[in-house]
């Protein structure tokens, strides 16, 4: 059903551009490198703090807060390269398992670090179980995201 | 150069370093670990980088961020240096060639360099500049370089699965 415009997405002139290069995919693939561990950083100082095992004098809320420009910003710049890198092999994506649980994941991290994660840090009256079931949450989808995006290199 | 070469040729002869190439699951396993161990050690040392600089996390002192977040960078440290040592034994004549990997380990004792620099001078000096918000200028520096050098890193390290320069003569 989607195979049409994933189709249509190999044959933009950008996906076109990208693949006829030798080296604009392995230049967007760093930065898209560089973009996660940034991601890393701002998502890891906050489950940190969230699972009690660093940063406990600091409330979780002021790391949320900190973080959270650092996260946005390399999520974008994640999403702007690896759309990039999605339309010079949108067809291999296609057909590959792990770019699907990525998507998958993806979606789910973003939507749990910027909803109920978040409530959960800024809430005073956060128990610590909630707190730390939330960062092992967080720290699971993410390394999902990354994992499954590991795997679309090999399967 | 000539017996980093032997070395090289001596190491790829031998049968761990053939069980790794060839491995269907502990090459990417040891691979992804590598992947996923950046988040924690550049992640959490680019933090200490921003804070140095005073982009990030302004009111934490940096004595806190050193005791608190610096054994996770460590950790961090740890496990790209098995991950990638587990790499370079697996194919070791292919790293040897490659440009980006010497470019990549020239870079890793910059990096080094400037920690040790950072430690015995202004980061010795830590107590009289733990509360500021504006961080002295010679740490900012250290943080600026760090960040950079780390960058650099990362990039040439993505960039040694590409070849484009052909075999590099021993």
């Amino acid at each position: 059903m989607l195979l049409p415009f994933f189709q249509w997405c190999q044959d933009t002139a950008v996906g076109v551009t990208i693949r006829e290069s030798v080296w604009i995919f392995p230049i967007v693939e760093a930065i898209h490198f560089l973009a996660l561990a940034l991601i890393g950083g701002a998502v890891l100082i906050v489950d940190l703090r969230m699972a009690g095992l660093a940063l406990t004098h600091q409330p979780a809320s002021l790391l949320e807060r900190d973080a959270r420009p650092w996260l946005v910003g390399s999520l974008v710049a994640m999403i702007v390269t690896g759309v990039l890198l999605f339309l010079s092999e949108a067809i291999k994506c296609y057909y590959s398992p792990p770019f699907w649980l990525k998507m998958l994941f993806l979606a789910m991290a973003i939507l749990f670090t910027f909803t109920l994660r978040r409530r959960i840090a800024h809430n005073r009256s956060s128990r610590p179980w909630q707190m730390r079931a939330a960062a092992i949450i967080s720290v699971l989808l993410w390394s999902g995201v990354g994992l499954m995006g590991r795997g679309i290199g090999f399967y | 150069m000539f017996y980093l070469y032997e070395l090289a040729q001596h190491v790829q002869e031998m049968p761990y370093s053939l069980a790794l190439r060839e491995s269907l699951w502990v090459y990417p396993i040891v691979e992804t670990a590598h992947v996923l161990g950046l988040c924690l050690f550049v992640g959490t040392a680019w933090l200490w980088d921003l804070r140095l600089l005073g982009l990030t996390l302004r009111r934490v002192p940096v004595s806190q961020l050193s005791a608190q977040i610096l054994p996770w960078t460590v950790v961090g440290f740890c496990v790209m240096a098995l991950s990638g040592i587990g790499l370079v034994f697996s194919e070791p004549l292919r790293f040897y060639s490659n440009i980006f990997f010497r470019i990549k380990l020239a870079l890793l004792a910059c990096a080094g360099l400037n920690a040790f620099v950072f430690h015995r001078t202004i980061g010795q000096r830590r107590d009289e500049w733990d509360l500021d918000l504006v961080t002295p200028l010679r740490a900012k520096i250290a943080g600026a370089l760090s960040l950079g050098i780390w960058a650099a890193v990362i990039v040439t390290g993505r960039l040694i699965a590409y070849n484009w320069f052909g075999v590099v003569r021993p």
